[in-house]
């Protein structure tokens, strides 16, 4: 691949003492792709969230996002929905999804008048239609459902345009038929709005229905009577070939398995 | 049916709750109406007619010296140093505890010195703030202020910092500074439990109005009540213990009230 790739790794390391959860990671992400991302429980696939949000500082290693180094704290260059919490209990849905702009054109006391609300408003009301929550926008978010909250947290979310949208187990706590409603809508948006996502699952058959690309996250080595000195890394990295319509085959071809350069 | 099963319907609750303040209310009548058939001169249990004509004087006629009508102004009096004082208390619990809250520096900074001060015994200091402050009204409210403050410090701060951490992240991701954080974020979802510890403050708070005014005032409910001692006035000192009882559920309820009314997401949360 020949593109410019967004988001870059170079040899990252996350440590917490002398506990090594990932080593070595080096990752290039293109834009417009989907990356799932699986791996068994403690495999630190929620941490290489964490570094790429800029939530936690890398030990060690390089990120880039579109080529330059990345600020050590969370931007809105990257939206992030996490499993719960997403969203602002004490705004309605709308609220939610206002207080983005509202961030960024009100410095001082982040609410908006006039014109500037009404357009704002008027942003957000679409955006809200587009993850099909036009009937609730006046609502608290304990009186939507779970998965009602979830498409809110991607409406407030994308409203920021982020050049990368991070996906925490996102429909983890969601009921099945809930899921795959939830699967056709983070499909469309990311063909609609030409998104590039990276979403952690628990869920293999989510990771495969959903990604271009499948990075499955282990420890390369095992050491059993320190396993904590050995972090995990990116085991298997798939490319799937898919059509950039979303309306993809529930089964997606495997195009290539390219096990990646054993180092250990 | 067990008794764990038994749910009261609302008349069957106010006729029960009724039942216990009938029960205490009767079972004084009958002991003051004993003691007065032994003793007419009896002051300890004063009969309802003999407390309605002592809080007449004190309701209706203006007192010769100050020419005020002594009831109210003690009410005026307590209750203006109550509100200020409490007043004081949450506009510095919110303000302390939302930077607290959201801003880890600060809270390394003052954290230890808010609970160093929280664990000493406010009357304690009731003699600092007299020769500091005089005996006029300022130490009386300063005293309120600094009792209850350090608690509610403590508990909005510990609630706030008890805030998801998602949020916060989320909201940076969305593009929020610091301050818009404080402000959006942390404010909001604290003045619920804001509320909830002016609630809890209000016991305290009238503990330390009724001890300051006890030691030293001209005028005020612990004041009349204190004063009254002297003269084995029960006439006098049960009414006023009662207005107290009352002004406090009245300020209870309307605190729970506009809690209820203004923070509608809070509802069915816990918090």
């Amino acid at each position: 691949m020949s593109v410019e790739p967004i988001l870059s790794l170079q040899n990252v390391w996350v440590e917490y003492g002398d506990k090594i959860v990932l080593e070595k990671v080096d990752l290039d992400i293109q834009p417009g792709s989907f990356v799932s991302i699986v791996g068994p429980s403690g495999a630190g696939k929620s941490s290489l969230l964490r570094v790429i949000l800029g939530q936690e500082r890398p030990t060690r290693g390089v990120i880039e996002l579109d080529g330059q180094p990345l600020a050590p704290e969370c931007g809105p260059d990257r939206g992030v929905v996490f499993q719960r919490y997403s969203v602002f209990p004490h705004l309605s849905a709308l609220g939610n999804v206002v207080f983005g702009l509202e961030c960024e054109q009100a410095p001082l006391t982040a609410r908006l008048f006039g014109s500037a609300r009404k357009a704002a408003r008027e942003q957000a009301e679409a955006m809200l239609v587009a993850v099909g929550l036009a009937d609730s926008m006046h609502q608290y978010p304990a009186q939507l459902s779970g998965g009602m909250q979830q498409r809110l947290a991607i409406a407030q979310a994308l409203i920021k345009r982020p050049r990368i949208l991070l996906l925490d187990e996102p429909f983890g706590a969601l009921d099945p038929g809930i899921r795959a409603d939830m699967h056709a809508l983070i499909q469309q948006l990311w063909s609609d709005y030409a998104l590039t996502i990276i979403m952690v699952t628990h869920d293999i058959r989510e990771a495969f229905t959903l990604g271009t690309r499948v990075l499955a996250l282990d420890k390369r080595r095992h050491d059993p009577h320190a396993p904590h000195r050995f972090g995990a890394t990116a085991v298997y990295d798939l490319t799937l070939n898919k059509k950039s319509n979303p309306e993809a085959p529930e089964k997606p071809a495997v195009l290539e398995i390219a096990k990646t350069q054993e180092n250990a | 049916m067990r008794w764990v099963n038994r749910h009261p319907k609302k008349g069957e609750r106010i006729l029960l709750g009724a039942l216990p303040v009938a029960v205490l209310l009767i079972a004084y009548l009958i002991v003051a109406a004993q003691r007065h058939a032994d003793n007419p001169m009896d002051k300890i249990l004063p009969l309802p007619g003999q407390m309605m004509q002592a809080m007449s004087a004190l309701m209706f006629q203006a007192d010769q010296l100050t020419g005020q009508i002594t009831f109210w102004a003690d009410t005026v009096a307590s209750l203006y140093r109550l509100g200020l004082g409490l007043g004081i208390a949450t506009l510095t619990a919110l303000v302390v505890s939302l930077v607290l809250g959201v801003l880890p520096p600060v809270r390394a900074t003052l954290g230890p010195l808010v609970t160093g001060i929280a664990v000493i015994p406010p009357i304690a200091l009731l003699p600092i703030l007299f020769i500091a402050l005089g005996l006029g009204e300022t130490a009386k409210i300063a005293l309120i202020a600094i009792g209850v403050a350090p608690v509610m410090i403590r508990d909005i701060a510990a609630y706030i910092a008890a805030l998801p951490a998602e949020q916060v992240i989320k909201a940076q991701t969305l593009g929020a500074s610091s301050w818009q954080i404080m402000i959006r974020v942390a404010l909001p979802q604290a003045m619920p439990r804001l509320i909830h510890a002016v609630r809890l403050a209000l016991g305290p708070a009238w503990v330390f109005l009724i001890s300051a005014e006890a030691i030293a005032a001209d005028v005020g409910l612990g004041y009349r009540i204190f004063l009254v001692r002297r003269y084995l006035s029960m006439d006098v000192i049960l009414p006023y213990v009662a207005w107290i009882a009352l002004l406090a559920i009245v300020m209870d309820w309307a605190l729970a009230l506009t809690s209820r009314k203004a923070f509608p997401w809070a509802e069915g949360q816990g918090r």
